[in-house]
């Protein structure tokens, strides 16, 4: 236990230190409030597989979406000092392409979902160069860059499916939205595990991460230090829209549909807030991916906790409002630093009673 | 002693978590003096002024302003007292006028008279002896103008302790001397200025007074005249000045008949003309010239940092195309940019990676440096550079702008380059890291590397270069080898060779 609170209040407090705290508050809160919102139970659904159910593992397998589009915008958001906005509306034109190529063939096979998903990481890719190119090239604010594809992007789905809400039924789109047979853990979950290990190699094998980081902080110098800004923060939403097309196979094979209008809602605006939540500046820089994966999962908690409290869904994005500026606050630079002040000099005053007992 | 004491600082000590930035240290400013603030970095300068200011809140000793304490929690406190601090890096806002700058956020009342305003600051300015009107647009006039509107501000709100934060280090020689004449204009009128700054030469010339400091302690309070240059040099070194002396003898620079490392013929950037350049194997060659006069731009051009638009370029006999930074990179080239804060470091990073950095963008994307490889680097350039940082991990930024220059420093030696260009390495650093910049260099060209070594301190070039490349105007205008470097010489050299101008002077 002394390790850890070491570790999380090293000299000043740790980029992870709030939302930990915060996961940790909301699961009191929630252990207070109700000791069996955490029993995790077995059930068998539909297909007869035992799996895992429970309060907690629905929210990590719903926030599993916005995870995974957190990591991507981490990325966006180190590299180039803004954030994508229009994550949700590429998603549903991912979704739209996926579902598209699923129906062209005859039956669906695993070779045709592999070509379908393929097929819309491709797409979700050019839509992210594009955007890439708005912002790396013709130095557009990502912000404004992005409003374009948000504005017209579920048009786009629209006309990719010609306005149908086409369904998908196969065991392969099942086993992805919700459990491969004999696996009790949601697939979705297993999805973010995999991105999130894919990032971590990538961080490992290549020098990615330095190289962001300096383009983020000093793109000046980082240009003289021969690295190539522009392709850097090309490089970055082309990643993320490797995350996006992720995102949107993983909503549309949860409920068998691309429903254009709704796949990932609003999504952008959460995504950008788990990157926040998670520590990271959204001024661009140093960055911590898990910081983000954390935050997702902060803010899908607090869906889930207000819905178990019976808030009505028009209720909740308000007081979902109330503890986001509280998380906000504690995270700002400013309380930051007198927090880290005032731990210090209880650390510190504590170290000086040592001395003294044994001067 | 026998004018009146201003402004007493007693027994000031500052902690910082592991650190004991001040310790005791007793600063006295009299009426109507000019008070140069002196030490290495990390001395305690900037400290000291950020307690006075209110940046800092002291941990131990007390204020005194005309003989009363004062307690000063905020920069806000600070200039209600009287106290002002006009800093190196300009704090106005360029895009609004000379006399909104002055006059933005101390106006009461909702409605303001714009044309009264400028006419107030028109008067200021003129008292001031400024070159500036109210009506113009601050971003327009020349750093110069800026620092004294900035000044002129300071003084429009009834300050009597005026605190220069290195207020010269960007300004030519021109603006310096106008800089100066405002100074000893405000110190007549019985301001009492806190003058920081980095250049011995200006401290001799306007200031009465030194206080050096030096690892946090006060070394002393002396008269100017009671303190030699030397002597001055020594106590913010605190060792003596044999080394210092000796370098600058010993060192014979022959021109050793070596090859040609680098041949450029009608090499041009969006930024220069045109201009040809060579430099043999361990040669140390310089640029020297007036702020202005194309010598960064130059050295920019043969890295390739700007847009390179013609020029054909020879590394070792060989053609080669430098286009960009990394193209340079490839060929041996190391780059050491002027503006160590826009261009240099990566502020947020560790001394590590930014030790790094230059190394691995070289080994490419996909060959990252293992962990413990990086350690080990910054571990040894740590020790061989006599890096001064709590540790590898310390972000760059939180180091001394000395430091700071050697991490840069560190990350072009660990590439290994034939040929390392140094524009002002020693700029805003202290006297100690300069010295030891200056070895190095000489080091590295017995060693067979050859250097572009800028600086604005013509005797620091003397001192290290065998050959002076002299710019004016954006042209070469000379060529100095030999004998032919000293001094007068170079000056000569920039003005047009005619040394009538000196004299109109």
């Amino acid at each position: 236990m002394k390790k850890i609170t070491k570790k999380l209040f090293q000299g000043s407090l740790s980029q992870l230190t709030i939302p930990l705290i915060a996961i940790a508050l909301l699961l009191i809160f929630n252990l207070i409030r109700d000791p069996g919102f955490f029993s995790i139970g077995i059930s068998h659904n539909n297909d007869g597989n035992a799996v895992l159910a429970g309060n907690l593992i629905s929210i990590i397998n719903g926030a599993s979406e916005l995870a995974v589009l957190a990591m991507g915008m981490t990325l966006v958001t180190a590299a180039c000092k803004g954030q994508d906005i229009s994550v949700g509306a590429a998603a549903a034109i991912a979704g739209s392409v996926f579902v598209k190529v699923l129906k062209a063939g005859s039956s669906i096979s695993g070779l045709t979902v592999l070509l379908a998903f393929l097929s819309a990481c491709v797409v979700a890719m050019l839509f992210g160069t594009f955007n890439g190119i708005l912002v790396s090239v013709f130095k557009i604010q990502p912000m404004i860059a992005t409003l374009i594809l948000y504005t017209c992007g579920r048009s786009i789905a629209y006309w990719i499916n010609g306005g149908a809400t086409p369904t998908v039924s196969s065991h392969i789109i099942t086993a992805i939205g919700s459990f491969i047979p004999g696996i009790p853990i949601p697939t979705p979950v297993l999805i973010v595990l995999f991105v999130a290990i894919l990032f971590r190699l990538l961080f490992h094998f290549t020098s990615l991460e330095l190289f962001t980081q300096s383009v983020g902080i000093n793109q000046s110098a980082a240009r003289l230090n021969g690295i190539n800004p522009t392709f850097i923060k090309l490089l970055s939403f082309i990643i993320l829209g490797v995350c996006v097309a992720v995102a949107g196979t993983i909503g549309v094979s949860r409920l068998g549909l691309i429903n254009h209008e709704t796949l990932l809602l609003d999504v952008e605006m959460d995504t950008i807030l788990a990157v926040a939540i998670g520590g990271n500046s959204l001024g661009g820089g140093k960055f911590k991916i898990s910081g983000s994966i954390i935050g997702a999962y902060v803010i899908q908690m607090l869906t889930i906790t207000l819905y178990a409290m019976k808030v009505s869904s028009t209720d909740v994005k308000a007081y979902k409002a109330i503890v986001i500026v509280i998380l906000v606050v504690i995270g700002s630079p400013v309380v930051k630093a007198r927090l880290s002040k005032l731990i210090n000099s209880i650390f510190s005053k504590k170290k000086e009673t040592v001395k003294g007992v044994q001067g | 002693m026998q004018a009146e004491i201003l402004l007493q600082m007693k027994g000031i000590d500052k902690k910082f978590p592991g650190v004991l930035a001040l310790n005791g240290v007793d600063f006295t400013l009299r009426k109507g003096e000019i008070h140069a603030l002196m030490g290495e970095n990390g001395a305690g300068k900037s400290t000291l002024i950020k307690v006075l200011t209110g940046v800092y809140q002291k941990d131990g000793g007390e204020i005194m302003l005309e003989g009363k304490v004062v307690s000063i929690k905020s920069p806000q406190d600070a200039q209600n007292s009287g106290i002002s601090t006009v800093y190196q890096e300009i704090t106005l806002c360029p895009n609004l006028t000379v006399s909104e700058n002055m006059f933005i956020g101390r106006e009461t009342g909702s409605f303001i008279n714009a044309k009264k305003r400028e006419k107030r600051a028109d008067e200021i300015l003129q008292s001031l002896g400024i070159p500036a009107r109210g009506s113009m647009q601050l971003g327009d006039c020349s750093l110069a103008v800026q620092q004294m509107v900035a000044i002129a501000r300071a003084v429009d709100m009834n300050c009597k302790v005026l605190i220069l934060d290195e207020p010269t280090s960007s300004l030519d020689d021109k603006e310096v001397n106008m800089l100066f004449n405002l100074m000893r204009d405000l110190k007549s009128k019985g301001v009492g200025i806190i003058f920081v700054t980095h250049f011995l030469e200006q401290v001799y010339e306007v200031s009465d007074r030194i206080t050096v400091l030096r690892n946090g302690e006060l070394v002393g309070e002396y008269l100017i005249e009671e303190l030699p240059r030397v002597a001055l040099v020594s106590k913010m070194i605190g060792k003596d000045l044999d080394e210092l002396s000796a370098l600058s003898e010993s060192e014979e620079k022959e021109n050793k008949e070596s090859e040609v490392l680098y041949e450029a013929k009608g090499l041009s950037s969006s930024e220069t003309k045109s201009f040809d350049f060579s430099i043999k194997k361990g040669e140390v060659n310089g640029f020297t010239g007036l702020l202005g006069s194309g010598r960064s731009e130059s050295v920019r051009a043969i890295f390739g940092a700007d847009k390179v638009n013609s020029g054909s370029i020879k590394i070792k006999g060989k053609d080669v195309k430098i286009n960009k930074p990394i193209d340079a990179m490839k060929n041996g080239i190391g780059y050491l940019a002027e503006d160590r804060k826009r261009d240099g470091i990566i502020a947020e990073l560790s001394v590590r990676e930014n030790i790094i950095l230059a190394m691995q963008v070289m080994n490419g994307m996909f060959k990252p440096i293992s962990k413990s490889e990086q350690e080990a680097f910054a571990d040894e350039y740590i020790k061989v550079l006599n890096i001064k940082t709590a540790s590898k991990e310390t972000p760059v930024g939180s180091l001394s702008g000395g430091n700071q220059q050697k991490v840069i420093l560190a990350r072009w030696l660990l590439t290994h380059p034939d040929y390392l260009i140094l524009d002002e390495p020693t700029r805003g650093i202290d006297v100690g890291t300069k010295l030891e910049i200056q070895k190095l260099v000489l080091k590295l060209a017995k060693e067979g590397v050859s250097v572009t070594f800028i600086s604005s301190e013509v005797e620091e070039m003397l001192r290290t270069c065998s050959r002076l490349i002299v710019m004016r105007d954006r042209n070469i205008v000379g060529e100095l080898k030999g004998k032919e470097l000293s001094q007068e010489q170079v000056m000569k050299t920039i003005a047009g060779g005619e040394a009538k101008n000196e004299k109109d002077n």
